[in-house]
């Protein structure tokens, strides 16, 4: 695909999604994306014709809900090459899959004396369920520390991998650094090390191609809103063998087989992890958020996300007193820029680009052991989808270049 | 609302040279506030001599709004009774709040100039992270 062909493709695509047409610069596409019309009818046809309580009604109506929620599942499994549906366990969000997977996991499979791998990268969405539960069982969480590139290394694993270890968690693509782990590579470390890998790919599944049978992970976690679908979405995709061992993490309707005042079954995969009644709304528009993916393909999105990086990344250095947070080759940045103006309170620039419409992240972005890590407080981000126009990174790279002049300080 | 209203001179130039941005001697009262929002904190301490407040100051780090603030307000209440620098922290969480009339915001003087904060939710508890502290420190020991 030519450059020209791309932009056209990238307009043609921006005119589907109705917030996206009003004047602004919308920068924080890794808090949120915004959801294409294509996603929002799904969502409205659902429950114009389809509703009712999925998986216990026998009429038509409730059967139609019923095969609603299940084909959000096959689609779901399909697009990050799952074995099986049953292996897509669908939660309100990525935070609530890692609670569910640590939570119920770690009860029966962390001992006194075990240890928890967790990288200083993870969202605190990955980082405090296993603190809980580390504490909870006298187990030792060990702090992975990526080396001073922001690389995690052979060097690095080794200093975190022994023979207690029983779990790594780390994510794919860290929402501060915009840096993508070799998770293939590391989930071979961590399985001949005799532990499992728990993936966060909140960050990357709406970016980039994620096949968990080709990378080899043992859970990985993630967020309809951040792929173009709605919120209160989400999923655990877990491999059947550890899934079928875990305990519930919540109790309640639909989530059993029989259940007597002294004896209780609990219902087959997926469902024993989906207690109560559940959000179909949700995983509809999740499924058309798929489509929509699929619609465009992996070819436009990265191409495009290449291609603001870049120009971002290549602006920022010709602004005087602009730090990038992480690495400095822009090709270690997918889509994810984080930066600091000299002097200048990140939550200022923040509040001052918004007022010219520009729309960016400031503050710890939940993942303040990393801050720690990198000796800053807080720090600004833009973060790029493939629906975002190098128009758009030129009018926030203009804005950005004025701030210190707006805040009293000569340049 | 155009940026002049909002970091006007009054909230950079506070920013940029704060007059009580510093630790002072011995003081009588130090409470620590904290905006969790932005990771605003400042360290609030203030002198006080026959309920007339002699001397103040604080350390801190955080946005431009906070750290202004937290000067502006500092620089009003010295040579203040207590309960005078109460009626200012009332008066100002009251402006921040829109709920105090014209003539209150004229009697905040200079920290008049933050009363359209009260218009941007997000910055509101920047804005009175340092008169909350005020509040919590000398208000509790009063009563």
């Amino acid at each position: 695909m030519t450059d020209s062909d791309l932009k056209k493709s990238v307009i043609e695509y921006r005119k589907l999604f109705p917030v996206l047409q009003q004047d602004i610069a919308y920068l924080d596409n890794a808090a949120t994306t915004q959801k294409p019309q294509s996603v929002l009818d799904a969502m409205k046809y659902y429950y114009e014709n389809d509703n009712a309580n999925p998986l216990r009604g026998v009429y038509s109506l409730s059967e139609r809900a019923t095969s609603s929620y299940e084909n959000a599942r096959i689609k779901t499994a399909e697009f990050i090459n799952a074995a099986a549906p049953e292996e897509i366990i669908f939660v309100r969000n990525a935070s609530e899959a890692l609670n569910l997977l640590a939570y119920s996991w770690c009860e029966d499979n962390l001992s006194e004396g075990d240890e928890i791998v967790v990288s200083v990268m993870e969202h605190h969405s990955d980082f405090l369920p296993w603190k809980y539960m580390a504490e909870k069982k006298n187990a030792k969480l060990v702090k992975l520390e990526p080396d001073e590139t922001g690389a995690v290394t052979d060097e690095v694993l080794d200093k975190c991998l022994s023979e207690k270890t029983k779990l790594l968690a780390i994510t794919q693509l860290s929402n501060v650094l915009g840096r993508v782990n070799d998770i293939k590579h590391i989930a071979e470390r961590v399985h001949s090390a005799g532990a499992l890998i728990s993936v966060d790919g909140a960050q990357s599944v709406p970016h980039m191609k994620v096949d968990v049978q080709e990378l080899d992970v043992d859970f990985l976690s993630f967020s309809g809103h951040k792929m173009f679908g709605p919120m209160g979405i989400g999923v655990l995709y877990g491999k059947r063998e550890h899934l079928e061992k875990m305990r519930p993490f919540m109790y309640g309707g639909e989530m059993i087989q029989t259940v007597h005042w002294d004896r209780v079954t609990y219902a087959e995969l997926p469902h024993k992890f989906e207690a109560g009644t559940v959000n179909v709304g949700g995983a509809v528009g999740l499924s058309a958020a798929i489509d929509f993916i699929n619609q465009v393909g992996w070819g436009v999105i990265e191409a495009q996300e290449e291609v603001l990086t870049k120009r971002a990344i290549a602006g920022m250095k010709n602004i005087d007193k602009i730090r990038i947070i992480g690495s400095q080759n822009e090709a270690d940045h997918k889509g994810i820029v984080t930066f600091c103006v000299e002097d200048v309170h990140p939550h200022d620039v923040a509040d001052i680009l918004g007022r010219s419409g520009v729309c960016i992240r400031a503050g710890h972005h939940c993942a303040q052991p990393l801050m720690d890590h990198l000796g800053v407080k807080s720090t600004c981000r833009a973060s790029f989808a493939f629906y975002n126009t190098e128009e758009e990174v030129d009018r926030f790279l203009a804005e950005l270049s004025k701030i210190r002049g707006l805040m009293g300080y000569g340049f | 609302m155009d940026f002049k209203t909002f970091y006007n001179e009054v909230v950079t130039d506070h920013n940029l040279h704060p007059l009580h941005k510093h630790a002072i001697e011995n003081p009588d009262f130090e409470m620590e506030g904290v905006n969790p929002s932005c990771g605003d904190e400042i360290t609030l301490q203030l002198k006080v001599e026959d309920g007339v407040i002699t001397d103040g100051g604080f350390v801190g780090d955080g946005c431009a709004i906070s750290q202004a603030s937290a000067d502006i307000m500092i620089d009003m209440i010295i040579g203040k009774k207590t309960e005078e620098a109460l009626h200012f922290a009332d008066l100002f969480i009251r402006m921040i709040k829109s709920e105090a009339t014209p003539e209150e915001i004229d009697e905040l003087q200079e920290a008049g100039a933050l009363a359209d904060i009260s218009h941007m939710p997000a910055r509101v508890k920047c804005a009175v992270l340092g008169w909350h502290t005020l509040d919590e420190m000398i208000g509790k020991k009063n009563k």
